[in-house]
């Protein structure tokens, strides 16, 4: 008998072993849902962890209010097929709220902001795990993180403090106040993901296919043009054919040019890839380590 | 799969269900040259990306270095892009067409013992780096020792720096016997060495033309080839409980599924159970992976189980066959490994964890500590601090069910954890 389990049938057996360890440790898990494809992925497999019960947690998608329209469309109709809660905080009502200042920049986006709105709505709903699809191959400072990532009171994820993780004995404890990230897509890789939903055939956002799009290109950086993107002087709009790699916000999201227009197709490309995922990431070229300082402040 | 010399990518995107996974650490000091080598290893099979090439030459150059320096690929937090050293542990991704890698970098020196034992915990295989300049190391000692302790069966002691001594075999044959040497008192069953240059590229993905007269793999051939599917238990059947899931609707009305990971032996449809702690007996009516019944489950697949019998049963007890039961006490002798700077005290209360179960523990005697660079038990040390091994006898407040952590690493290994803090303050092993 063959005991051979191939790398995807090992990397879903290690997410649902952390999603159930998840349920099992914490009173109040929320799954924070960007709509982009490792949040959908992780969605499937919460639905495939607790089947045929219904996924005991909320989605909560921190709203920067700058999406793209094809990523809230994708949203609502997913939600509704999965038969889960879906919560809404959006970073407008934090602004509003006085609470932070909207950047005031070139390329400003409200990346940063997101981490305010999301501390407060952990504090609301009194969440104590925030589960999240971020993976270890995404950004240097992920490369450091642990299946369960402790966050102090205040948020704040202290890298020369972090719990050691031995062998898959995960340790949940906390005091009240503080909370955890889970983080059950950590092993997981770009193509990894993609060779899931190809073996899965889950059905994906239209914006991580090829399509025509009217585009800036901004030193390299090709922005889609938005109500959120001013032109600069010298800059104009170009019909490109591009998709998506990563779904930020539509002030930071850089496409790639590309005729990948199905999973087969996009497999293919990034198994040739010569660009990591977030290199169109303009949010984390602000320093060397942007990611590493968001994360203290109690980003994702 | 090689095209004169690089490795084709392009056969990566068909064959993707076919690939298995290795998870091997790395093991070696600073200036072994163990980043440089993980660097050569992530550039030589093209795994290194545009961006992150120009990012890594532009620090070189800001650096002030003639050379572009791989070992910037793997440093990740500012503070130790600052003072050029790795604190963490930090897990890089790479794949060739026949396998997928996850490499848990380790940090080599003796401060960050605590991040070794957690990036070597899941590793199927460790990379031992020594300096062919340097040779066997205290520290060298201390990385195959904590191997053999986490019982991890394949080692490839990578002799590196080869170009530095005009790559004598003489020198490698040397410092082999002498490795082999120390590692006799040692459990590694699978030992390989190999002279490689990081630096130059020589057989770590390509064959040297320098090293002749070696006539042996290279690195990752080696690491591609390596045997792991043995490496598990598929004798004696383990499944602690993780999860009832009980959807509590109309359609499942009474419908009970116990949810967890197979931890050893094999599972079927229609076999005989027994749970523990009770000793209620049942047979096995259905298996789901996901949403699919399969027929067949073993380690490390995540499963649901059905059972014949309505049991009382929940998280933290454990599914086995008749014949063949878990231990089952409440004292136990664990050999452990202290990650904390508040150090391990007699009679001390900890907070334990064991496969589902949370427990609570008082150690009741001391039995030795580890030198772990002669490997003798020192029997009167009663002081067991940071990065300390020793031997104790703990006392748990309910009894575990478990294995020897050489017959079982899921059943047979725990964590003590601080009572006030939730610190984690070591890692045990169950002898």
């Amino acid at each position: 008998m063959n005991y051979n389990l191939s790398h995807l049938q090992l990397l879903e057996a290690e997410s649902i072993f952390v999603l159930r360890e998840v349920a099992a440790q914490f009173e109040k898990p929320v799954l924070l849902f960007s709509g982009g494809k490792d949040s959908i992925v992780l969605s499937y497999l919460a639905q495939k962890a607790f089947y045929p019960a219904a996924i005991p947690f909320p989605l909560m998608h921190i709203d920067t209010g700058h999406n793209f329209s094809e990523t809230l469309e994708f949203r609502d109709q997913f939600v509704k097929q999965l038969n889960v809660q879906l919560i809404v905080r959006k970073v407008q009502d934090t602004i509003d709220a006085g609470r932070v200042h909207e950047e005031r920049k070139i390329n400003g986006s409200r990346n940063q902001l997101q981490s305010v709105t999301l501390l407060d709505a952990i504090e609301e709903f009194g969440f104590d795990v925030a589960i999240g699809g971020a993976r270890r191959d995404e950004e240097k400072a992920r490369a450091k993180e642990r299946f369960f990532s402790f966050r102090d009171e205040f948020g704040q994820w202290d890298p020369k403090n972090q719990r050691p993780e031995i062998w898959t004995l995960l340790n949940g404890k906390k005091n009240k106040g503080e909370h955890f990230r889970a983080f059950p897509l950590s092993n997981w890789t770009e193509l990894d993901i993609w060779q899931y939903i190809a073996q899965e055939n889950f059905s994906m956002p239209t914006l991580y296919f090829s399509h025509k799009r009217s585009i800036i290109n901004r030193k390299g950086l090709l922005l889609a043009s938005s109500d959120f993107v001013s032109l600069l002087s010298a800059e104009k709009y170009e019909e490109m054919h591009v998709r998506f790699r990563t779904i930020g916000d539509m002030t930071c999201t850089g496409a790639i040019e590309s005729f990948a227009k199905n999973v087969e197709e996009v497999v293919q490309e990034i198994s040739l890839a010569k660009l990591t995922e977030r290199g169109t990431r303009d949010d984390d070229k602000s320093s060397e380590a942007a990611m590493e300082d968001r994360k203290k402040q109690g980003y994702f | 799969m090689y095209k004169e010399g690089v490795l084709d990518n392009t056969e990566k995107v068909s064959n993707y269900h076919k690939i298995d996974l290795l998870r091997f650490a790395t093991a070696g000091s600073v200036d072994d040259g163990k980043s440089t080598l993980i660097g050569r290893l992530l550039f030589d099979t093209q795994s290194i990306l545009d961006d992150q090439l120009k990012a890594i030459e532009n620090t070189s150059k800001q650096r002030g270095n003639a050379y572009l320096d791989l070992s910037l690929l793997t440093d990740g937090l500012r503070a130790e892009r600052e003072q050029g050293i790795t604190i963490d542990v930090a897990y890089r991704y790479f794949s060739t067409p026949k396998r997928k890698f996850i490499i848990a970098d380790c940090p080599g020196h003796v401060q960050y013992t605590r991040n070794m034992i957690t990036g070597a915990s899941t590793a199927n295989l460790i990379l031992i780096l020594i300096d062919a300049q340097k040779g066997v190391t205290e520290q060298t000692r201390r990385h195959a020792f904590l191997a053999s302790l986490l019982q991890i069966k394949h080692a490839v002691v990578c002799i590196n720096k080869m170009d530095t001594v005009a790559y004598s075999e003489e020198i490698f044959t040397q410092i082999r016997r002498e490795f082999l040497a120390f590692a006799s008192k040692l459990s590694i069953p699978d030992i390989q060495f190999i002279p490689i240059s990081a630096l130059t590229g020589d057989n770590v993905v390509t064959a040297s033309t320098q090293l002749l007269w070696y006539k042996g793999p290279s690195l990752l051939y080696t690491l591609e080839h390596v045997n792991i599917v043995s490496d598990y238990n598929r004798i004696d059947c383990r499944f602690p409980i993780q999860l009832v899931i009980r959807p509590q609707n109309p359609q499942f009305a009474e419908y009970r599924g116990y949810a967890g990971r197979i931890e050893g032996g094999i599972f079927k449809p229609g076999d005989e159970v027994v749970a523990l702690p009770s000793g209620f007996t049942t047979k096995i009516k259905a298996i789901f992976s996901g949403t699919k019944e399969i027929s067949e489950a073993f380690a490390p697949m995540s499963v649901e189980l059905l059972l014949e019998d309505q049991l009382d049963i929940s998280r933290g007890d454990m599914l086995v066959k008749p014949n063949n039961r878990a231990n089952q006490s409440q004292d136990i002798e664990v050999m452990i490994c202290w990650m904390h700077q508040k150090p391990l005290q007699l009679n001390g209360k900890y907070l334990l964890r064991h496969t589902s179960n949370a427990a609570r523990c008082i150690v009741k005697d001391i039995r030795y500590k580890v030198n772990i660079n002669t490997l003798h038990r020192d029997q009167e040390s009663t002081l067991i601090q940071l990065n300390d091994i020793g031997r104790i006898l703990i006392r748990t407040t309910q009894p575990l069910l478990y294995d020897s952590f050489a017959k079982n690493k899921s059943t047979g290994s725990l964590l003590l954890i601080d009572e006030y803090t939730n610190e984690t303050l070591a890692a045990g092993m169950i002898l």
